[in-house]
């Protein structure tokens, strides 16, 4: 079901490079659908109350499999990526097949999957020989003798490029969501996350149905951490693989609205718009301001409105025409 | 259709049910009934793969089933109801049927005839579904008969209702005795009815077991086991003059 309004927005984002020429708004807009992506990822699981914060290990796995191949072996992100994505699907299972077999559930998943988080965190910085430890790592440039692009690996100074990359993946995850929100599975991970023992009941395979959205959330995650590590070419556990970020698409979903489409997206522009004013309007003296805030914050939104900032205009208009 | 051979459960040191045997044949509604604490709701979650036995076994259509998962229980043909209502809230009354008629057929039937069964079962059990109508101001009854429609809609040979009277007043449960005896008729489903009012099952049921700490003290007829001194005895206690009345008229209403 892709309407009208789908091809105009999209086709109007699309001429956006055509009509920007400041890098800083093509910068913002990338980052913008790249993060977009990776929350309309975590909402996948969010909606269904499963609360992860360890979304953080996902994205940290898929940037850094990709460029530590590149790096070391010299293996293309086009392979790169999708072993990430293997790797950190690996990983999800391992997780969440115990978790869900065993019933873990609420605050005891949410401090399972926070463990996880911390632990790829910890690796990476362990193994600070090979991943440049908490000081980052670039991947090896291969635009050397002037030429601005490389296919192989997946690297290009031109923004325009990674702008409709970045917009590609961000429709391909509205359109993941639309299709399980739409699916049978949709009602059978909604009834789990209110009637566990029913829904079995009634012959839903729950262990099954849980693993399948983990391992497709876990999966989308890892493919953003890839995605955003060759844009910046410039990785670091603070900014893909730590509890911060974890906590960023936690606090994203919930301000832009966990059970509608555009929500994660809405979440996006809010938390950029939050981090960029911050920066520009206080700068950078106080350290970890920004995570304060986001705090301080997502106990309002928690309070005051659960459903996001999208899914309370929707329920407005929604109640609007009624109520006149 | 269904044969219970020593089924035990034992939690730590408390032996809930103590070896029980008892059998059903196709097409038959059989009452379990007992106090409180008599072990029935635990022999009930044993065969609808709740609790995995301590001992004994459950052999469903020739196959051996205790131990099984809820929802393999629920693939083998066997739909359970819950004896306080737990609908999927966040979905409406037709889709809390649907699921079950596609996940109760373990996705072997199509998304379009799953929702057709889900009507079927409303329909049969009564309950208007109309407007995408949700499961918000149902009544006590209107979710009694939810769990009935969603358990029916898995397309079970084998029903297993769980005190489907509690909680109803006295026009509702004869509702509730009659639509079980119409779904018996229509589809041919054999039912184990687990109650601990005995009044109005006593109406329907073929058979009746009943329990006291974890054994079986009576078995047979309605009116039987309604005389049995021990059941009236360890279970009906001040009621039980009343009890005899009530089902000595209603075996004369039967025979009629």
């Amino acid at each position: 079901m892709i309407g009208r309004n789908w091809i105009i927005a999209t086709a109007l984002l699309a001429c956006v490079p055509l009509a920007v020429s400041s890098l800083y708004i093509l910068h913002v807009l990338i980052t913008l659908l790249i993060w977009a992506f990776i929350y309309t990822g975590w909402s996948l699981m969010g909606r269904f109350g499963l609360v992860s914060f360890g979304h953080g290990a996902f994205m940290g796995i898929g940037a850094y499999v990709v460029t530590l191949l590149w790096n070391l072996q010299g293996i293309s992100p086009w392979i790169g990526i999708p072993l990430g994505m293997l790797l950190a699907v690996a990983v999800a299972v391992l997780i969440g097949y115990p978790c869900f077999r065993f019933r873990i559930t609420g605050h005891y998943f949410a401090l399972v999957t926070l463990a996880l988080t911390e632990v790829v965190r910890s690796i990476i910085i362990a193994l600070r020989d090979t991943t440049g430890g908490s000081l980052g790592i670039t991947p090896a440039s291969a635009l050397k003798d002037g030429a601005t692009w490389s296919l192989t690996a997946l690297q290009c100074s031109d923004k325009r490029v990674f702008f409709y990359a970045a917009l590609v993946c961000w429709l391909v995850g509205i359109w993941i969501w639309q299709r399980i929100d739409q699916s049978m599975m949709r009602h059978a991970m909604q009834a789990i996350s209110q009637e566990e023992d029913a829904a079995a009941s009634v012959g839903v395979n729950v262990t099954r149905a849980k693993l399948t959205i983990t391992v497709i959330s876990a999966a989308m995650t890892a493919f953003g951490g890839a995605l955003y590590g060759q844009y910046q070419q410039y990785i670091n556990p603070e900014t893909v693989a730590s509890l911060g970020v974890s906590l960023q698409m936690v606090f994203a979903v919930i301000a832009g609205g966990m059970f509608v489409k555009l929500g994660p997206t809405v979440g996006a522009v809010f938390t950029l718009l939050l981090t960029e004013g911050l920066r520009v309007g206080i700068g950078n003296q106080i350290n970890s301001l920004d995570s304060t805030i986001y705090g301080l914050m997502l106990v309002l939104f928690i309070i005051y409105m659960p459903d996001g900032i999208l899914g309370k205009l929707m329920e407005k208009r929604r109640a609007g025409p009624r109520a006149a | 259709m269904l044969e219970v051979q020593g089924l035990t459960k034992k939690f730590g040191g408390f032996t809930a049910v103590d070896a029980i045997s008892f059998d059903l044949g196709e097409g038959e509604i059989l009452g379990l009934i007992g106090p409180n604490g008599s072990g029935k709701s635990t022999t009930f979650n044993l065969v609808a793969g709740l609790y995995a036995p301590t001992a004994g076994s459950i052999r469903f259509q020739g196959r051996e089933i205790g131990g099984l998962k809820p929802a393999q229980v629920c693939h083998a043909g066997i739909g359970r109801t819950f004896q306080i209502p737990r609908p999927f809230r966040k979905l409406t009354i037709l889709e809390n049927v649907a699921l079950s008629a596609f996940y109760g057929q373990n996705g072997k039937v199509s998304r379009a005839t799953a929702w057709k069964q889900a009507e079927e079962a409303l329909n049969l059990i009564g309950l208007p579904y109309a407007n995408d109508a949700g499961i918000d101001g149902l009544g006590a009854a209107a979710l009694k008969k939810l769990e009935l429609a969603r358990a029916l809609a898995t397309q079970p040979r084998l029903l297993l209702a769980d005190e489907s009277l509690g909680g109803l007043d006295e026009a509702e449960m004869e509702q509730a005795a009659d639509m079980l005896k119409n779904i018996r008729r229509e589809k041919n489903i054999t039912i184990i009815w687990v109650e601990h009012i005995m009044g109005v099952l006593m109406r329907v049921v073929d058979r009746c077991i009943v329990l006291d700490h974890g054994e079986i003290i009576a078995a047979g007829l309605p009116h039987e086991v309604a005389r049995n001194p021990q059941v009236v005895e360890v279970y009906l206690g001040s009621d039980a003059d009343d009890l005899q009345a009530q089902t000595s008229q209603r075996a004369g209403e039967g025979a009629r």
